[in-house]
């Protein structure tokens, strides 16, 4: 759903629903692979195109993105701009390659700091048991007891306005998903035979944990992370188009659309450009995460 | 079931806890002074010290969360530094036209979803079926405020159908009313149809390949009863979950909504209120919604346990 910064509403209803083993028709899997086939790749071309102008940005963004032409404001897209210039006069291209960083660093760096911190905190509860467990979990509860986009909004506003609090404060809302699922991986894994065994040849607890438990860990944390930086990218863009994250005038897609909306009538292309670069990248992720899913874990593939 | 409803309620009581201790830790995360913070510097020195006192900020932090949270069993939630009035009264006053939109927004989404979703799945791969799977990853891949922009921009600006802005209630002006929540309405429902559409059209094809459906087939049912009253049912508890997952989401986007849309609901007021930096409004709205949101997950987790026999008896 739109606007929704908790990863996929989708994914987490698989690992909520007790579903029965699934019978489908043999020839809807044939399809359903064929059409992931055709846009696996796509997303991935997407998601490399952007990195690639997040990476480029300055040496192909034609104009610098801050810069005001105050004799140029609100031009239609022309050879000079080619998608037109903002309210202030500032190439609104330039502003949209350099917002691709931002949007990108929020997504990636939001998402790598909750895999790090909810798996350390998964592992630390499905080790420890206990009280630890419960604590921890419970913790993990009360994250989950907000609304993301009314906690990220809060944390930000402590935080303080800039991409540094949006990047903490997504990173703090996507915590409990990863440590919930790493949780469950150790509880599932330590139970297995293997690790018995490694348990009764002496192996230590880290080296168990380091040997067995992350490795058959990371298949479903990579799905969740991949599927969770578009996410990410959107919860980014919401709370700049609210007024915080990168501040005035650095440029980023959500607040370039904000500035923009007061001149729906007279540039649309302040609004669309911004706008249809999120739902591009977004899309693109998408496709990707699905891919991901469906190579790591043949058995959601169905 | 009575043990069901019980055993949520208990569990709820140590995560109300740590979300009042987490509300309360919030204005203590601000960098630096939060009085300072909160009020320009030209503002007296007295008046802060004065503001300080009030909210308890110089005394020890754990007597501090101790008064919070006596006033808090009290009901007292605080004041707003803004317009100094309880912070209950602020959300009070903000209440009707936050719960009107959610209503007509979810009313939106299940008219557009329950058909789409159904016949999605009933006529796989036909254009229907194309249709509702594009839709649902348009809806769900596109942020509330572009759809809010897409739609002020066609039906306020270009049709001029639709008011753009602004709030009248419906119980009192009528048909203006409604009008004037039509599109924020539309905003929020037809992101929340995408992934019911979505989630409504998978468990509609996991349904159909079930035995008992070859059964009611076998047995000469025509295909509308076979979808009325064998496949339907069993796919919609999964529907439900996933209205219960987007609550959270929901709330979020009416955040957003409220704000494109200048509707004055509890959404537009947290957002003021950060930007202001009116810090004990902010813990109160937030509190109050985080508890809202609970009390609204166990309704689901309820609702879930009489729809599924199968949940009530675990």
């Amino acid at each position: 759903m739109a606007g929704s910064i908790r990863g996929s509403g989708i994914a987490e209803t698989a690992a909520v629903l007790p579903s029965p083993p699934r019978v489908r028709g043999r020839r809807w899997t044939v399809l359903r692979q064929a059409a992931r086939t055709r846009l696996g790749p796509l997303g991935v071309v997407v998601t490399l195109a952007t990195i690639a102008v997040a990476l480029l940005a300055p040496a192909i963004a034609p104009y610098d993105p801050v810069k005001q032409d105050l004799g140029n404001t609100l031009a239609r897209p022309d050879r000079a701009h080619l998608m037109g210039t903002d309210n202030v006069g500032r190439d609104v291209l330039s502003r949209m390659i350099w917002g691709t960083r931002v949007s990108l660093m929020a997504g990636f760096g939001s998402v790598a700091l909750a895999v790090a911190a909810g798996g350390m905190l998964g592992l630390l509860a499905g080790y420890a048991g206990g009280r630890t467990d419960g604590l921890v979990m419970r913790l993990m509860d009360a994250v989950l007891s907000f609304p993301p986009l009314v906690l990220a909004l809060a944390l930000g506003a402590v935080l303080g306005a800039g991409l540094g609090g949006v990047v903490i404060a997504l990173g703090v809302v996507y915590t409990p998903t990863f440590a919930r699922l790493m949780r469950g991986q150790v509880l599932t894994i330590t139970a297995r035979e293997y690790v018995e065994a490694a348990r009764a040849l002496g192996a230590p607890g880290w080296r168990i944990a380091w040997q067995h438990v992350l490795p058959n860990a990371s298949a479903p944390i990579v799905i969740q992370a991949s599927l969770s930086v578009a996410f990410a990218i959107l919860a980014e863009a919401s709370l700049s188009f609210l007024g915080l994250g990168v501040q005035p005038p650095g440029a980023s897609w959500g607040s370039m659309i904000n500035a923009g909306r007061g001149y729906l009538q007279q540039a649309p292309w302040i609004v669309f450009w911004p706008g249809a670069a999120l739902f591009v990248t977004v899309v693109g992720l998408n496709f990707v995460g699905d891919a991901v899913r469906d190579a790591l874990d043949p058995r959601l593939r169905t | 079931m009575g043990r069901l409803v019980l055993r949520r309620l208990l569990a709820t009581v140590p995560v109300l806890l740590l979300v009042t201790a987490g509300v309360f830790a919030l204005i203590h995360l601000t960098p630096g002074d939060p009085v300072d913070v909160m009020m320009a510097e030209s503002v007296d020195d007295s008046v802060k010290t004065t503001l300080r006192r009030q909210l308890g900020l110089d005394q020890p932090l754990y007597l501090q969360y101790a008064a919070w949270m006596g006033k808090l069993l009290r009901g007292d939630l605080g004041r707003s530094i803004r317009n100094g009035e309880p912070v209950i009264e602020n959300v009070g006053r903000r209440i009707r036209p936050s719960l009107q939109l959610a209503a007509l927004a979810m009313a939106i989404s299940l008219v557009v979803a329950t058909p789409l979703g159904i016949l999605s799945a009933a006529r796989r791969n036909t254009s229907v079926d194309r249709f509702g799977t594009t839709f649902a990853l348009f809806g769900i891949c596109m942020p509330n405020f572009l759809l809010a922009l897409l739609l002020i921009f066609f039906f306020g600006v270009k049709l001029r159908w639709l008011p753009i802005s602004g709030y009248l209630d419906p119980f009192e002006e009528g048909l203006p009313g409604l009008r004037s929540l039509v599109l924020p309405a539309l905003t929020l429902g037809l992101a929340l149809a995408a992934v019911v559409t979505r989630t409504l059209r998978s468990s509609m094809l996991d349904a159909l390949s079930e035995d008992y459906v070859r059964t009611a087939r076998a047995k000469g049912l025509s295909e509308s009863r076979v979808i009325r009253g064998h496949v339907l049912k069993n796919a919609l508890i999964p529907v439900v979950t996933v209205l219960g997952l987007q609550l959270g989401t929901l709330i979020g986007g009416a955040v957003i909504t409220e704000y494109v849309f200048a509707l004055p609901g509890v959404g537009r007021l947290v957002v003021d209120a950060v930007f202001a930096r009116d810090y004990p409004l902010v813990q109160g709205v937030v509190l109050l919604i985080a508890i809202g949101f609970i009390l609204s997950n166990l309704a689901v987790d309820l609702l879930y346990g009489w729809i599924d026999p199968r949940i009530r008896h675990r």
